[in-house]
């Protein structure tokens, strides 16, 4: 409680105009930035493998398992920016044994655990069977029982029964598709659908959402495909490097398209809401927004990739240019999240003032736990490529 | 009245204790019991109080008959009448346990300054605890006047609606309560109110609001802000019944409320509300 008065009280000198007494604590800070920006690599990354399976886009092969592994290693850490924001983490279960049918965020336990089981552990499961199967034959000692158990000890490996895997994979990548839609559209219906909020209310968010996951998902998977086949010793393959650096333009096009479509319709039909919304884009959200979202997050890197396109440079020009894309794409887009979920925030419900928002370093809510919480999925697609390596050249032919 | 003061004795010693009992005795055992509280608030009234409370309005309900579907409750606000003394939000603080730090409040009191020249100046010290400072402007003054806030106990709750447990919920009364033994503190439903009216208790890490002090208006009382309203800028009671002094406040009245086009229905009602205030 002190600390928290602490925390307060010098933000009662830095308000402009009028805010609601209550609206002072700023409620949901760099966690609920973290969660919507980590589910969004998971879709994003889910989509690109679907490409693969799917639109049978056969240069983006070298990636397909990578961006299996990416998704997973996100989704397993998307829920603990939420359990540690809750004032009480040991109720989380009741939204799952009580859910409120009218609540969006009741929707999360089961859009969550539909997408981990019924999509991606399936889905791996079925893509690497056959391999582990012929893996664990070969190994010894823990290794072969690890494999063993993850193949749930199935030996099946005959024509058709990698047949019957084959079809599977595609049958559950098809599901998985308006799953992974399912799973980020609804936390932008989340903010979409909070009508006392200007900033949220938009029946375009959950698209937004949608576009800006798959935008980050491509350039996620490009900068680990990146960073790791070089560390392995093996070569870049530049054909599925610019088939990559090609989907990353084309759906960042789609995602530009939209937010200037939003931006466009709100300053048209001008509501009581445009002044104050006005003011906050060009104050507080000036630097996040303009500069980190819009330029350098999205018309550098378009402009980068399509200069490269059209100049036929040569493969190592390309390289830096797609991974300096990729990178500032992910700042960009963990931008477009602060911009939507602190913007959000900072203005009066009265419409008459803006509030400030102090992050905190330490505790269950500060900036070390996002760090933690940030790195974590890393740590676990290590372990992950270690159990399930996705490299091309261990598929068993 | 009388009525109401024999329910007081049976609801204040429903805990095992006849309310036979002479009243003098009563009085004395309820002084040393708030004396008791009072000593261990700072360490204790959060999680316990607020629990032991809602167990014991339960109890008191079921054995004195307050039947939430026979009422249903709803505040008038005259505006012309509120003259900003901020006893309404003190009174508030101290009935529910609202923590004094200005950051959290089930009610306050905003004042509004319209300027000739089109300035609108609106400022809530404390939530109006502190009194309102003298205007130190030569500009010349068009119109200015109070306007007391609290959760409007929507027809149609957007703060209901989104959570995520159902620990909040609209009561067969029309009052809008939040579960504190059910509530995962997400805040989900602090975003949702566009009135400002909720806050997170610091000590709980519960979502908190106005109650129309409930376990007051479960027996024939007033709640806390509308019984020390100096002006009765105030009123409170029933909207289905007739006789209600809040039905003929609706007769007498032109009414306005607020944030009328995001069709939350509320039912607290203003009598000569401003279009400046939202």
């Amino acid at each position: 409680m002190e600390e928290l008065v602490q925390h307060l009280t010098p933000i009662l000198k830095e308000i402009w105009g009028y805010i609601f007494p209550n609206e002072i604590e700023l409620h949901w800070g760099i966690l609920i930035v973290l969660y919507p920006y980590l589910t969004g690599l998971v879709a994003g990354a889910f989509i690109l493998a679907s490409l693969v399976k799917v639109f049978n886009v056969k240069e983006l092969q070298p990636t397909y398992r990578l961006a299996m592994l990416t998704a997973m290693s996100f989704l397993i850490v998307a829920p603990l920016p939420l359990l540690a924001h809750l004032g009480h983490p040991e109720r989380a279960y009741e939204i799952l044994i009580t859910p409120n049918s009218t609540s969006a965020m009741a929707m999360f336990g089961f859009v969550y655990a539909w997408y981990l089981m019924a999509v991606l552990c399936l889905e791996i499961w079925f893509e690497y069977r056959r391999d582990i199967i012929l893996w664990s034959q070969k190994e010894t000692g823990i290794k072969k029982w690890i494999h063993k158990i993850v193949s749930l000890f199935s030996k099946d490996i005959s024509e058709k029964a990698v047949h019957f895997d084959k079809k599977w994979v595609k049958i559950i990548t098809i599901i998985g598709i308006p799953s992974a839609f399912l799973l980020h559209g609804y936390v932008g219906f989340i903010f979409g659908s909070i009508k006392a909020n200007p900033w949220w209310s938009s029946v375009l968010m959950p698209i937004v959402f949608l576009f800006s996951a798959i935008v980050s998902g491509i350039a996620m998977v490009l900068i680990l495909y990146m960073i790791i086949t070089p560390f392995r010793g093996k070569e870049l393959d530049i054909l599925c490097l610019d088939k990559l650096a090609s989907y990353l333009f084309y759906v960042m096009i789609i995602d530009f398209s939209l937010e200037a479509l939003d931006f466009v319709h709100r300053v048209y039909e001008s509501e009581e809401s445009i002044k104050i919304l006005a003011y906050l884009v060009s104050n507080k959200l000036f630097v996040s927004l303009i500069v980190i979202q819009l330029f350098m997050g999205m018309l550098i890197p378009l402009l980068m990739i399509a200069l490269i396109k059209i100049l036929k440079s040569p493969p190592d020009l390309k390289k830096m240019v797609y991974f300096i894309s990729a990178i500032l794409v992910q700042v960009g887009i963990f931008s477009t999240r602060w911009n939507i979920v602190i913007g959000g925030q900072l203005f009066s419900k009265s419409f008459r003032g803006l509030t400030v928002y102090k992050i905190t370093f330490f505790g269950l809510e500060g900036f070390f736990a996002a760090v933690v919480i940030f790195c974590l999925p890393f740590i676990i697609l290590y372990i992950l490529t270690k159990i399930l390596p996705p490299w091309e050249e261990v598929r068993n032919p | 009245m009388d009525k109401n003061v024999n329910q007081t004795d049976k609801w204040e010693s429903s805990e095992g204790v006849h309310s036979d009992i002479p009243s003098g005795k009563v009085e004395r055992r309820n002084f040393l019991k708030k004396l008791a509280i009072l000593a261990l608030a700072p360490i204790a009234f959060g999680f316990l109080g607020s629990t032991d409370k809602f167990k014991t309005i339960k109890k008191w309900m079921l054995e004195n008959g307050y039947v939430p579907s026979n009422h249903k409750w709803g505040m008038g606000i005259d505006i012309n009448k509120c003259i900003g003394c901020g006893r309404c939000a003190v009174a508030c603080k101290n009935e529910n346990n609202v923590p004094k730090e200005p950051f959290f409040f089930r009610t306050w009191v905003e004042r509004y300054r319209i300027y000739e020249d089109g300035d609108i100046q609106v400022d809530s010290p404390n939530g109006s605890i502190d009194g309102f400072e003298n205007s130190r402007t030569n500009k010349k003054m068009l119109r200015s006047f109070f306007v007391p806030k609290i959760c409007n106990h929507c027809e149609n709750p957007p703060c209901v609606q989104v959570c995520p447990v159902g620990a909040t919920f609209k009561g067969e009364d029309g009052v809008v309560l939040v579960d504190s033994d059910y509530c995962v503190g997400c805040r989900y439903c602090i975003q949702a109110c566009p009135y400002g009216a909720r806050f997170l208790h610091p000590v709980t890490h519960t979502a908190e609001k106005c109650t129309f002090c409930y376990h007051r208006i479960v027996q024939d009382k007033l709640p806390a802000c509308v019984e020390v309203c100096p002006t009765q800028a105030r009123v409170f009671g029933e909207l289905n019944k007739k006789a209600s002094p809040l039905v003929r406040f609706l007769r007498m009245n032109k009414i306005g409320i607020l944030k009328p086009s995001l069709n939350t229905e509320p039912k607290v009602y203003y009598a000569n509300l401003d279009m400046e205030v939202k």
